[in-house]
């Protein structure tokens, strides 16, 4: 393709080709400070393309390709190549990894143990995981955490973090502005800023953590926390993992593994603050 | 074109691994994902040096494939189960059958849907032992419905409501409605049992259906999986039985496929370096376009030559449809697609 | 009323995880995962590997469980035996 970078994230190494130079720009910025590995093979590739090749100038729109494709998935415009490079690596990682047990959660560690948060769009997991990161947590990822199904490790997968609407003016209030990447507004999501995850994060994003909290948090209401069940904390990650039935017995012994060594419960919060509280407070009584 | 090149290289043991470069694995890499071959190119370089990222990648392809592979086992066994109560016979096809008599060509080999046989005076017996037993119909269309039952060589696809897989029950190997007619009885009669307790066509038969399948039953979408398909299965087959050339001539003659299976032939060798007698070892210019169809995928993994592509999809058609009805056909199609 | 027999999955095919209320059962022939409660995972484990029927099971529950020994006892094990068949954890013997 016309223009490509190469970009390991946690176990992950990526290539991605696009048709356009913005996109490869934007994401050589964000990521100039991951470790490089020249010689080291992608295991994935993204592609942004023009459907046609008039397209490239006139009302550029960006198609998300690669070695996995979602049929009908609607172009972006060029404006929001970023969010369309990030879109297409989770795509890629969603439906091609195989080695570990992929979760839809966010991870934050903290003395070579992690806590884990699972929950949908909107639950808040990315913005805890992000203000964890700013609190003395080492962040390990706000989109996808992975088990090692030999040891049960969790594994960071560290991407930059994908600020959405309030969160972008909470974050951006803390952290120094060449932290941040280009304000994308008006993208189907809302408003999206990245947010690249402090440089000790990213140096550690090799070392696995060894999970000691499972946490399902729901954004909005009154504080709470309420324990949850083995079985209801399993059946609530098979459905928050997109490789759970193609790992076979492995990925079985993995998640049962996973909730009957770690506790589980789910928690809601009106604020990041109370949030945050809730996670120290069961981060205390897991690890005690 | 480098990486296509490199793939069908490494597979057919062209190709030291040592001489690639990270930037050609990776390009192998997406071909083979393109392909569906990753995981087969996996079991083919098992025994080969390969860079640490490239063997830890190609070990998660052959484990998540033994897992594909025993997920599409098990289809057939549920398939048997919901049939034997009515002592319904079939005979498994196509990537379900390689996987039961475990033929070398199985290895790796992405599976999507359950291929059956069933004689066709059965089939009305099948299709209710398998609504039964919780596969419904995929599309409720009339047209659709109409077109398969009336013109192609298999019921309407059928989706099993909680396992997600489906299953397509044919009663030949070759639409109906397709210039050359295979005769089913004798693939049935013919049918050979596995230690698996499944049956599967005859070894002359499979390679028939196998060639077939490459290039009269579509558009060559994943023909290079199913070239390597032929070309493993014929490989094995010679060296099992020295004559076998001569029986899959006589076979192709039957089920009036010989063109068919000396052009598949004839691009294992091109493609894999296979080996032919004397009389399959012949040149025939338009092959070429075959070959060009079938290695149409650049660096990136992309699926290249749109127009070749088309010129597939309607030859495809042509082949499979007397004209006026082929006319008939598109027209629906498009109207239905202008409706929506 | 009709008693069909079934068979059990043989034990080395089931990894059997009791998972606090649940208990999830995993197939190694298929790869599928079942979460099941019981009685399912006490029926699997009482047929053994013989066949099987509801008259049989009932028998062979009651005196385990303390289960009354009637029609309905069988009614009910019938309908889970069919479930499980579903399941594809047993089979018409």
């Amino acid at each position: 393709m016309r223009h490509s970078t190469r970009i390991t994230v946690g176990p992950v190494r990526f290539r991605i080709g696009s048709d356009w130079r913005a996109p490869i720009a934007a994401l050589e910025t964000l990521y100039a400070d991951y470790p490089g590995d020249p010689v080291r093979p992608a295991d994935a590739t993204v592609r942004l393309f023009a459907a046609r090749p008039w397209r490239r100038w006139l009302r550029p729109s960006v198609h998300i390709g690669g070695d996995f494709i979602v049929p009908d998935a609607l172009p972006l415009p060029l404006s929001m190549g970023l969010l369309a490079a990030e879109m297409g690596m989770n795509l890629q990682v969603a439906l091609g990894w195989r080695r570990h047990l992929l979760l839809h959660a966010s991870a934050a560690a903290r003395d070579g143990r992690s806590v884990l948060m699972s929950g949908i769009s909107g639950s808040g997991k990315s913005t805890l995981a992000a203000l964890l990161g700013e609190s003395g947590w080492r962040l390990m990822g706000d989109e996808f955490t992975m088990i090692d199904p030999g040891s049960g490790d969790a594994l960071a997968f560290p991407r930059a973090v994908s600020l959405k609407n309030e969160a972008i003016g909470e974050m951006a209030a803390r952290v120094d502005a060449a932290r941040l990447g280009p304000l994308l507004s008006g993208t189907p999501k809302g408003d999206i800023q990245h947010l690249i995850p402090r440089p000790e994060a990213v140096a550690a994003m090799h070392e696995p953590a060894r999970p000691a909290l499972l946490l399902f948090p729901r954004f909005g209401d009154a504080a709470a926390i309420e324990r949850i069940g083995e079985g209801e904390a399993f059946v609530r990650l098979t459905e928050a993992s997109t490789n759970y039935t193609a790992l076979g017995e492995a990925g079985f012994g993995a998640l049962t593994r996973l909730v009957r060594t770690v506790p589980a419960f789910g928690i809601s919060y009106p604020d990041s603050a109370a949030g945050l509280a809730l996670v120290e407070e069961l981060w205390a009584e897991a690890v005690s | 074109m480098r990486a296509v090149q490199h793939l069908i290289d490494l597979l057919a043991g062209r190709c030291e691994t040592a001489t690639l470069s990270a930037r050609d694995w990776e390009g192998v890499i997406g071909v083979a994902r393109g392909e569906a071959m990753l995981a087969a190119l996996a079991h083919r370089l098992e025994d080969a040096p390969l860079p640490a990222p490239v063997a830890a990648l190609f070990f998660d392809a052959r484990a998540a494939g033994a897992v594909a592979t025993k997920q599409a086992l098990w289809e057939a066994e549920m398939a048997r189960r919901a049939l034997a109560s009515e002592r319904i016979e079939f005979i498994l096809l196509k990537g379900t059958a390689y996987a039961a008599a475990g033929l070398s060509c199985a290895a790796g080999r992405q599976i999507g849907d359950l291929d059956i046989l069933v004689p066709v005076h059965d089939i009305g017996r099948a299709e209710n032992e398998l609504l039964e037993a919780g596969w419904e119909w995929v599309k409720s269309d009339p047209y659709d419905d109409a077109y398969y039952r009336d013109h192609m060589h298999e019921l309407p696809p059928l989706i099993h409501k909680t396992r997600d897989r489906m299953i397509d029950v044919h009663h030949t190997i070759l639409p109906q409605t397709h210039r050359t007619t295979p005769d089913p009885l004798a693939l049935v009669t013919d049918a050979v049992m596995t230690e698996s307790g499944f049956a599967v066509l005859a070894h002359a038969d499979m390679a028939c259906h196998s060639a077939a399948h490459l290039l009269a039953d579509g558009d060559m979408q994943g023909g290079l999986r199913n070239l390597w398909d032929f070309h493993c299965l014929t490989r094995d087959f010679v060296a099992a039985d020295p004559d076998f050339w001569g029986r899959l001539d006589a076979r192709a003659d039957k089920h009036g496929l010989r063109a068919v299976v000396h052009r598949a032939a004839r691009l294992a060798r091109d493609v894999f370096g296979a080996a032919l007698p004397g009389d399959w070892d012949r040149r025939d210019p338009r092959d070429r376009w075959f070959m060009r169809r079938l290695l149409a995928r650049d660096d990136w993994g992309r699926a290249g030559d749109f127009a070749l592509r088309q010129a597939f999809y309607i030859r495809s058609h042509w082949l499979r449809m007397p004209p006026q009805l082929l006319a008939r056909h598109l027209w629906t199609k498009w109207r239905r697609r202008g409706a929506r | 009323m009709a008693d069909p027999t079934f068979r059990a999955a043989p034990a080395e095919a089931l990894r059997v995880e009791p998972l606090g209320e649940v208990t999830a059962i995993f197939d190694r022939r298929s790869t599928q995962t079942h979460l099941v409660v019981s009685p399912l995972p006490e029926i699997l484990a009482a047929m053994g590997g013989e066949a099987c029927n509801a008259s049989l099971l009932a028998m062979r529950l009651a005196a385990r469980f303390d289960l009354p020994d009637g029609a309905e006892t069988r009614a009910v094990l019938s309908e889970r035996l069919r479930e499980l068949a579903a399941l594809g954890l047993v089979e018409p013997a």
